[in-house]
């Protein structure tokens, strides 16, 4: 089996070492290399904000650049990075919840894996215990994982940026802690994505891939870990895009309507995906959505919720409404998302 | 247990499990490979390292402290969906104990019918989910019963097997679905080898 070539200095500390190097090139970022909680350096920001609802995220990290690279005015407070693929514990999200927290509250947005519900409820308890307010709102948005009675349910996946997005801009606003948690369970309840994995990928220090795909075949509904959902298939002779988008598209509207919808749109790659590829992809899928009768209001293509080196995408999609749309405009200046600031 | 647990004895106990875990690292994360992510052995051999060297520093006086120790230690280290819950088993469990200097089989078992239930109540699995819970609760329930600890780890042990054929309900091997079967569940394999390092104390104050 071949293992690729990571650039990592030694894979026991790639996490730390990857929040450090984030730290030597965002001074407006805070790094606690400790607690691994990357929070907003407010001096730098200048927005001291008190009463301002905090927003904080975090999970196992390789999916960069979720959540660390979404930190900074406009989106997230603090992120809490664990280990790879493993979420963070309940200290780590408990600093990162002190961190972002002005005395308006806290929101945790937490993606839907176990893991991540057991320690951010866990944390919650703690932030309770200080006196800190904690909303929760659960990312659930992957249609993949149909048979949800049996399951630990629907995961979270490319609908967590959409998330981080609008209720960053909601609590820049002012919006209150109650407020911003419904609107969140609201992006939640409007979104939908589904993924396809071309490659495995292997995590840090592991010497070999978390799964085996052979050539010639794709998994098809993966979760953000390249955990399976669906079925195996024979990767088409040609139009491999075409089809990768037929099925993506075809498994959310069977789940959630388009016909009429106003959409925000991410055709998201998983790590190991070439731009070029993704573009292709990328319109395939708006033609497979005009089709249904959906029209694109905002669309993002790119790496920004990954799995390590893994070859694939994952097509997202939210049922956009006018304050969406403000709050999906408003100014945003973090590592990997920045417009309008 | 004759002689009944004792906070060196729990320490011991823990001291096996940390072992075992060391042994089976390798073998936890084969068992996570086709059905997780690869990691429930180092992780749990982290968790494990990070709750003996709390104890050298802590010392606690009873074995209910030992528990509490090391599952707000594990907790605090493992991260996952096993810190919580093999950490909330031993906390919950440890704080039933309560100041008790030594307990017997019989009272361990009711403490760790504490314990299984905060698990159960947190993770919301039931036995036939494929998880941990399939290897704790029968453990737990012979221990109930008036068994020896060499029954509970009889008892965990089958558990953990019975989890082959089972669909996982919870957890990420639940996306699986059938692909699941015939794969072991992580957490019931790690659970079993908790109650065996309990009765491989047997002769050494267990019984």
């Amino acid at each position: 089996m071949h293992v690729p070539t990571k650039l990592l200095d030694d894979p026991a500390d790639a996490v730390t070492d990857a929040l450090r190097g984030l730290a030597a090139v965002h001074p407006e970022l805070t790094v606690d290399l400790e607690h691994h909680v990357v929070s907003r350096n407010h001096d730098h920001f200048g927005d001291h904000r008190p009463g301002k609802v905090g927003l904080v995220s975090g999970g196992g990290s390789g999916h960069e650049p979720l959540h660390a690279g979404f930190v900074g005015l406009g989106m997230l407070d603090a992120a809490a990075c664990g280990a790879v693929f493993t979420s963070p514990v309940p200290d780590q999200v408990l600093a990162a919840t002190t961190a972002a927290s002005s005395g308006g509250g806290v929101v945790h947005v937490v993606k839907n894996y176990t893991g991540d519900v057991l320690n951010f409820q866990m944390a919650a308890e703690l932030a309770d215990d200080e006196d800190i307010a904690v909303e929760t709102v659960l990312v659930d948005d992957d249609v993949a994982v149909t048979d949800s009675l049996y399951t630990a349910g629907r995961r979270g996946t490319g609908g967590t940026l959409f998330v981080e997005k609008v209720l960053g801009a909601a609590a820049e606003q002012g919006m209150a802690l109650a407020e911003v948690a419904a609107l969140g369970r609201d992006v939640v309840a409007r979104s939908r994505s589904f993924g396809v994995a071309l490659s495995p990928c292997t995590t840090p220090g592991s010497d070999r891939p978390g799964f085996d795909l052979e050539p010639g075949e794709m998994e098809l509904g993966i979760g953000i870990h390249g955990e399976p959902g669906r079925r195996r298939v024979p990767v088409p002779a040609t139009g491999v895009a075409r089809e990768v988008a037929r099925t993506s598209v075809a498994a959310i509207a069977d789940d959630m309507p388009l016909d009429g919808e106003e959409l925000l749109l991410l055709v998201n790659g998983m790590g190991g995906t070439p731009l070029l590829e993704l573009q292709v992809l990328a319109g395939d899928v708006v033609a497979e959505l005009t089709a249904r009768g959906a029209r694109i209001a905002r669309a993002l293509v790119g790496n920004h919720v990954t799995s390590l080196e893994m070859a694939g995408s994952m097509v997202s999609v939210c049922r956009a409404t006018p304050q969406l749309l403000q709050l999906w405009d408003a100014p945003v200046r973090t590592p990997a998302l920045r417009w309008g600031a | 247990m004759s002689p009944a647990l004792t906070a060196a004895g729990a320490r011991d106990w823990l001291q096996r499990f940390a072992t075992a875990v060391d042994e089976h690292a390798a073998d936890l994360t084969d068992l996570d490979r086709p059905i997780g992510d690869s990691d429930h052995g180092v992780n749990l051999q982290r968790g494990m390292r990070a709750v003996l060297a709390a104890l050298d520093a802590a010392d606690p006086a009873t074995p209910g402290a030992v528990l509490l120790k090391a599952g707000s230690t594990l907790v605090s280290t493992v991260g996952g969906a096993s810190g919580p819950l093999f950490g909330t088993l031993l906390r919950r469990t440890g704080k039933a104990l309560g100041d008790a200097e030594s307990v017997d089989a019989a009272a361990l078992g009711s403490g760790l019918r504490v314990g299984l239930d905060a698990v159960t109540a947190l993770g919301g699995a039931q036995v036939g989910d494929a998880t941990l819970v399939d290897a704790l609760a029968p453990a737990v329930e012979s221990l109930e019963a008036g068994g020896s600890v060499t029954e509970a780890a009889e008892a965990a042990a089958r558990g953990a097997a019975s989890t082959d054929e089972l669909v996982a309900r919870k957890g990420r091997a639940s996306y699986l679905g059938e692909r699941g079967i015939g794969h072991r569940d992580p957490g019931a394999a790690s659970t079993a080898l908790l109650f065996a390092a309990l009765a491989d104390g047997d002769g050494a104050g267990a019984s």
